[in-house]
């Protein structure tokens, strides 16, 4: 008893739903879609928001790129390769230049997107109010109404608290001047590369059944006050140790034999390929 | 160094994925599908209850394939419902017709067609039976024809639908009579719930939880945190049959439905008394019903789920169990575990973020300079 996959894994029902969600997140941008959100073969919390967009979008010549916490190789974005690879048989990359379809966890690419790609990111919480108020009844309401009070009065009391915005990834943003979003937990050094992207933003959150987008050229603001500008988080004075990078987003290592500090690009395939060049140029320059 | 972290993810993945058939396998041993499906009829049933999908043999390959952990065998199923089309909706079961096996009421000592106990444990003492570690096929076989030769003893009575229970009561004015609701369902499966919910969503969702969660947040409310205590007018366990109407063809007589096999379930009404107040400003006792289906035979979580239905019925803001968000969110088994082992899953990129905030914050709220 052997039963194939259906192509990109869903009925074509279940499919046009999600696309139909899509559509609608994108002509109302920032705006949270319900859609019903099918059980994956991947756990719940562990992308299945963004799977469904990817698995619903991808069509056979499309190649795609996936990344979790900013790495290719990372455990999770190989499963969710494996799984599209074997239900759609589709090109995989780590570069992010050759990707038309970008999944990513928790980060958005160092390489500025172009508009023929698309960049899909996973949600855990897609609610930013949900600290404001527990009851979805409540924030569906205060987003109809346009009452972000309580999204406000949190930075204003963490200033109050600690004389700064404590916010770490998730930081909120404003979406062409009417939602407030949850941009899913992209660090603040992230939030900038909403605003007029080229790359068409979609954000899916599986367990919470919603559908979000940011169609390009959108306007994205960070939520900041005037005297306490949002900012992002601070790397100044560090560079990667292997590329030499800076102005990217860092990971911190702690160099288990000496104990020193170390710091290396957090988006892996970025990394690599600045080494390849670097090693093209010294070959390069070697004959030349 | 630091790249060993992030690389040689699909070496890692493969070896992990090999260890574990490794570990299915190393005892030398295989359980059939079959074996499942004779032996562990409960397990089966709370896993096509918990999946909300009723495919016994199914149900007893992912029990296979997910070593017997209940979670992973429920999201086995929950991953290949969502490869399903679906293409028919059945017509209304009515349970009155149910081919009962089993059917108590703790209202009444004596209910018209009388008290069944069918196949239960309620009445088994727990001491382990180890003369189970030695069992033959011989031995069973010898007890079933026994059984056999007994049951022939018995004279048939007739085959018989069991009446409601709450059919008397109604008719004596204790309960509300309605008039029949036939809107159509929302399914919950190709719409997302919005709140405030209708009961079908409700239902729905109380009859897909996980059979943990159902029964303990049934018994918060009932111990404390809630408002509701029930007396079981009826539980019951039987077969109902399934009907789907031709699609394309209107106005078809009800005869002319297709039959597509029967499906087992446990039922239970529980009565429940409300206030409810009358034209003239009085308040009287009423009983309300509450509500409680499962899939298979599983009494704990119907009974457990009737608690909570009759709870989201009337809503009270000092108790969670009353809070239809609090308890419609919570109880899946695949969103509740997805989300628990999501927290193993890396987070260095968001524990960064944070730890910049809080390295800034002790710095007085300075810039980092260094």
């Amino acid at each position: 008893m052997q039963t194939k996959p259906h192509f990109a894994f869903f009925d074509e029902g279940s499919k046009k739903e999600i696309r139909r969600a899509t559509l609608k997140a994108v002509a109302i941008p920032g705006y949270q879609v319900p859609f019903a959100s099918r059980e994956m073969p991947i756990a719940r919390g562990w992308g299945t928001g963004g799977l469904q967009l990817t698995l619903s979008l991808i069509g056979k010549k499309d190649v795609l790129k996936v990344i979790d916490q900013g790495a290719d190789e990372s455990v999770n974005a190989v499963s969710i390769k494996k799984l599209v690879r074997h239900t759609t048989g589709v090109a995989l990359t780590d570069q992010t230049a050759e990707a038309n379809i970008i999944q990513s966890r928790h980060r958005i690419p160092e390489e500025p997107l172009r508009d023929d790609q698309i960049l899909v990111l996973q949600v855990p919480n897609p609610e930013p109010l949900r600290k404001v108020d527990a009851r979805e009844y409540m924030t569906k309401r205060m987003h109809a109404e346009d009452d972000y009070s309580g999204a406000w009065l949190i930075l204003f009391e963490q200033i109050i608290k600690y004389q700064k915005m404590t916010t770490g990834a998730a930081h909120p943003v404003y979406v062409n001047g009417r939602y407030v979003m949850a941009p899913s937990p992209i660090p603040r050094f992230d939030n900038p590369k909403m605003h007029a992207s080229d790359a068409l933003i979609l954000l899916g959150a599986g367990r919470e059944k919603k559908i979000y987008a940011v169609p390009p050229y959108t306007k994205v603001e960070s939520l900041a006050f005037e005297d306490f500008p949002f900012t992002k988080e601070s790397f100044q004075g560090k560079q990667c140790n292997l590329c030499g990078a800076e102005d990217v987003f860092l990971d911190e290592i702690i160099n288990q034999a000496t104990g020193d500090r170390i710091y290396q690009c957090n988006d892996t395939s970025y990394c690599v390929d600045r080494l390849n060049h670097s090693e093209e140029k010294e070959v390069e320059n070697s004959y030349a | 160094m630091g790249y060993v972290a992030v690389k040689g993810g699909t070496q890692a993945i493969e070896a992990s994925i090999d260890r574990l058939k490794y570990d299915r396998l190393k005892g030398n041993e295989i359980v059939e599908i079959n074996t499942i499906l004779a032996t562990m009829r409960n397990l089966v049933d709370q896993v096509m209850s918990e999946a909300s999908l009723y495919a016994p043999f199914l149900a007893a390959l992912a029990i296979k394939q997910a070593g017997g952990s209940m979670e992973e065998a429920v999201f086995l199923m929950r991953a290949h419902r969502s490869t399903l089309p679906r293409s028919y909706y059945s017509e209304t079961v009515e349970v009155e017709e149910m081919f009962v096996e089993r059917r108590v009421s703790a209202s009444f000592k004596d209910i018209p067609g009388g008290q069944l106990l069918g196949a239960t444990n309620d009445y088994t003492h727990r001491l382990l039976d180890f003369s189970l570690v030695e069992e033959t096929l011989e031995e069973n076989k010898q007890w079933l024809s026994d059984y056999q030769k007994e049951l022939e003893k018995i004279e048939a009575s007739e085959v018989h639908y069991f009446p409601k229970v709450v059919d008397y009561l109604r008719a004596e004015g204790l309960f509300d009579t309605y008039p029949l609701d036939n809107t159509s369902p929302k399914d919950v499966t190709k719409e997302s719930i919005q709140f405030p919910t209708g009961r079908s969503e409700r239902l729905q969702v109380l009859t897909r939880g996980q059979t943990g969660a159902v029964t303990a947040l049934g018994y918060a409310s009932l111990r404390g945190y809630g408002q509701v205590h029930p007396t079981i007018g009826e539980v019951r366990v039987g077969d109902v049959p399934i009907h789907v109407k031709h699609p394309y063809e209107k106005n078809q007589d009800e005869e002319d439905n297709f039959y597509i096999g029967e499906i087992k379930v446990t039922e239970v009404e529980s009565f429940v008394p409300v206030p409810v107040k009358k034209t003239n400003g009085n308040e009287e006792l009423e009983f309300d019903i509450g509500y409680g289906i499962s899939f298979g035979q599983n009494e704990t979580k119907a009974i457990a789920m009737s608690i909570l239905d009759q709870c989201l019925e009337s809503p009270h803001g000092e108790f969670p169990t009353h809070d239809e968000e609090f308890v419609l969110l919570h109880i899946d088994s695949v969103e509740a575990t997805g989300f628990i082992s999501h927290l193993k899953l890396p987070h260095y990129v968001t524990f960064q973020s944070k730890l910049d905030s809080i390295r800034q914050v002790k710095k007085g709220g300075k810039v980092d300079a260094d």
